[in-house]
């Protein structure tokens, strides 16, 4: 698929050829389990997997609380409490399927992270990376409506305040709003519908992860060299890539355990560590809790949401939160556009290391702010880290590629392969039988 | 390799996530928790079966005459990894109230299937979910290990609050308020319920208010989470596996790769 020389699948025995003649469904699956892969991917390489197993994690576990769950006003707090207590596992379910939310946003910021430090999104890879920008948004989304469905103090607040964030639009704001919930306050009809769509965008999610994939199949994995594989022989190409299976299958399982072995300990040692205790209480119109507070992964945003305490020309505060907000995520939508280096990979752009880092460390701090009461001083950190947010993608990625003078990467991959680990058996047979030819 | 990108990957995240729910927990009033050391803290904790089951006294004889534990089965009592009364202990505890039965709308005595009391004083909360409603750890004690060694702080809020009382009342709008330190706001409707002696346990431990406080705080902590036992050893059954498999696929991934890396040149 790739472009990139490698086996391709041949058909060898009868049912085999009558199979691909008709629908070459083995050969896809081949193809795609062999896929030359670069093979000086680094630890950083492995969230894709993490990720691939999160959703399909969340599925499962989630189509199994739906046969106990109860989406009503009267009896969803009850029903979790039921499958907390009577159904068999019930609780170990819960508690999967809500820690594995943050897992997988966890998997998804080290794996956005990684593909903005080595430059994932650049050409030819624009594509692969708004399809995972689009996937981003709908975990968001599916996430929000999953907190809302255990109807305790925080889903109910949480969706009064998110929801309410549409009514600051001019004229539509109020009518989507309504539209949104199904009334006029948070209410049966909100908790119908969004548990109708948070059953609903997983799947979608797993369509657009196929594109996701697809995507990046045709164009190749980039690498932490950012340097493409050879594919002018097939000499060259093998001596830049190992197949996926079994050398990244493999490499990609070992990290997987390791890092479910953490959220093993998680969910059996401390389920209730990244929730809300407020949680526990059931939701209450009447009721507004102290803080309200979103859930862990939202937090960068809600601060920035709330950083916004001043009007901006014409537009009142409010809306220009919401603006904020919405536009922190549009810039990564159009990053491919708004680096403007020719080196791919951050590993040789000194300046580069330095403002990413930053916006690590600004990411963090907003995601701190967003969790404390809006109040001094974290109105004025989340004004400056949002400040930075927008001036990292917005000024420095446009002007860094005119101003930086990057290192010079490595000529191919083999190359970065064997300074990092040396010649293999497999390397050094390959350079005995290619020295005379050189 | 791994030195220079998963572990600093790693500790950002972990730094990420360990403060900020920390912070999210701090988001309440601070106020001073003691920090008790119950039997069920940390990942082999267990229930001390006789202090539930004092708890559970001492819930019956004070708190059940304005709380209710609308979520908790009766059956529940006779469970393992919970106070485990006897099958019959149960039963004739669960007799001694009375509940209206849903199809036939008549009062009768309640059968293990039947759910303790809804909260007879309409402004007194449930306790079913109370210990994990409530949360005692802040700021930087509310961080990571200290959840994992001593789980949310919610039994900790429950003892300290019971006898967190200064002794203090304040009429408010006609109402009159007790002073609690430990109650965010400081003034709690509830006047204070424990006294010395005020039950006296089966199995002779003095009933001191600190004692009884702490037995109905992990009392309630059972009633919160009646699968708590069962859920750590999953837990530890699941890391163990995890952690065994992740060793084999350590050496695995070593012998795969080994043909096609050398010694570092």
């Amino acid at each position: 698929m790739s472009g990139i020389p490698h086996d391709h699948y041949e058909p060898k025995t009868g049912a085999e050829k009558w199979i691909e003649s008709r629908l070459p469904i083995i050969g896809l699956l081949y193809n795609t389990l062999m896929i030359p892969t670069p093979r000086n991917l680094n630890w950083m390489w492995i969230w894709g997997i993490v990720l691939a197993f999160c959703l399909v994690l969340q599925i499962a576990t989630g189509v199994t609380l739906v046969m106990h769950y109860n989406p009503s006003v009267a009896g969803a707090f009850a029903s979790v409490e039921h499958i907390m207590r009577d159904v068999n596992a019930g609780w170990a379910l819960r508690y999967v399927h809500a820690n594995g939310a943050s897992l997988f946003f966890l998997a998804v910021y080290a794996h956005i992270f990684r593909g903005i430090y080595y430059g994932s999104y650049k050409a030819p890879r624009e594509i692969t990376w708004i399809i995972g920008m689009l996937i981003y948004l709908l975990m968001m989304a599916t996430a929000f409506m999953g907190y809302v469905l255990p109807w305790g103090q925080m889903s109910f607040w949480g969706a009064t305040v998110i929801t309410g964030l549409f009514s600051a639009l001019p004229l539509v704001g109020t009518d989507i709003q309504t539209w949104l919930l199904g009334g006029p306050a948070v209410d049966n009809p909100t908790l119908t519908r969004f548990f109708s769509l948070h059953y609903l965008l997983p799947f979608v999610i797993a369509a657009l992860v196929v594109v996701h994939i697809w995507a990046f199949h045709t164009t190749g994995n980039n690498n932490p060299t950012g340097v493409e594989v050879r594919r002018t022989s097939r000499k060259e190409a093998d001596a830049d890539t190992l197949p996926f299976w079994p050398y990244f299958v493999i490499k990609d399982l070992f990290a997987l355990l390791f890092v479910l072995t953490i959220f093993a300990a998680i969910v059996g040692f401390m389920p209730n560590f990244l929730g809300h205790p407020d949680n526990y209480i059931e939701a209450n119109a009447l009721k507004t809790p102290a803080h309200i507070v979103p859930e862990w992964y939202f937090l960068p945003f809600y601060a920035m949401l709330r950083a916004i305490t001043f009007d901006i020309l014409w537009i009142n505060s409010k809306l220009a939160g919401v603006l904020t907000m919405f536009g922190s995520i549009a810039v990564l939508l159009i990053l491919p556009w708004l680096d403007t280096s020719r080196v791919r990979s951050g590993r040789y752009r000194p300046m580069f290391k330095v403002w990413f880092w930053l916006l690590v460390v600004d990411f963090v701090m907003l995601m701190w702010c967003g969790s404390q009461p809006p109040q001094q001083p974290f109105v004025i950190m989340s004004q400056l880290g949002t400040l930075y947010w927008f001036v990292f993608f917005l000024v420095v990625l446009p002007l860094l590629g005119i101003l930086e003078k990057p290192l010079t990467p490595p000529a191919t991959i083999e190359e970065d392969f064997i300074a990092h680990y040396g010649r293999g058996e497999e390397g050094m047979a390959n350079a005995a039988i290619s020295k005379p030819a050189e | 390799m791994l030195k220079t990108t998963i572990l600093p990957a790693f500790a950002a995240l972990a730094l990420a996530t360990g403060t900020l729910a920390g912070a999210a927990f701090a988001a309440g009033e601070a106020q001073p928790v003691t920090d008790y050391r119950f039997s069920f803290e940390g990942p082999f904790g267990r229930f001390d079966q006789a202090q539930l089951q004092r708890g559970l006294q001492v819930y019956t004889e004070v708190c059940s005459a304005c709380h209710g534990l609308k979520f908790v089965p009766y059956r529940e009592l006779a469970e393992e990894g919970g106070p485990a009364l006897p099958e019959d202990q149960m039963r004739a505890y669960a007799a001694e109230h009375t509940v209206t039965d849903a199809e036939t709308g008549e009062d009768r005595p309640a059968t293990p299937s039947d759910h303790f009391q809804h909260s007879p004083d309409p402004n007194a909360p449930d306790l079913s979910l109370m210990a994990k409603a409530r949360h005692g750890f802040e700021g930087p004690s509310g961080l990571l290990v200290n959840q994992l060694l001593n789980g949310i702080g919610g039994p900790e809020y429950i003892a300290s609050l019971l006898h967190g009382f200064t002794g203090e009342t304040q009429e408010v709008a006609g109402v009159t308020l007790y002073e609690n330190h430990i109650f965010p706001g400081g003034l709690i409707s509830m006047p204070p319920p424990l006294s010395d002696d005020q039950v006296t346990y089966a199995d002779g431990t003095p009933a001191t208010v600190e004692q009884m406080s702490q037995d109905v705080a992990a009392f309630l902590m059972w009633a919160a989470e009646p699968r708590m036992m069962a859920r750590k050893e999953a837990g530890l059954t699941a890391v163990l596996f995890l952690a065994g498999l992740t060793v084999l696929l350590w050496f695995t991934n070593k012998r795969i790769w080994a043909p096609h890396k050398g010694k570092h040149a």
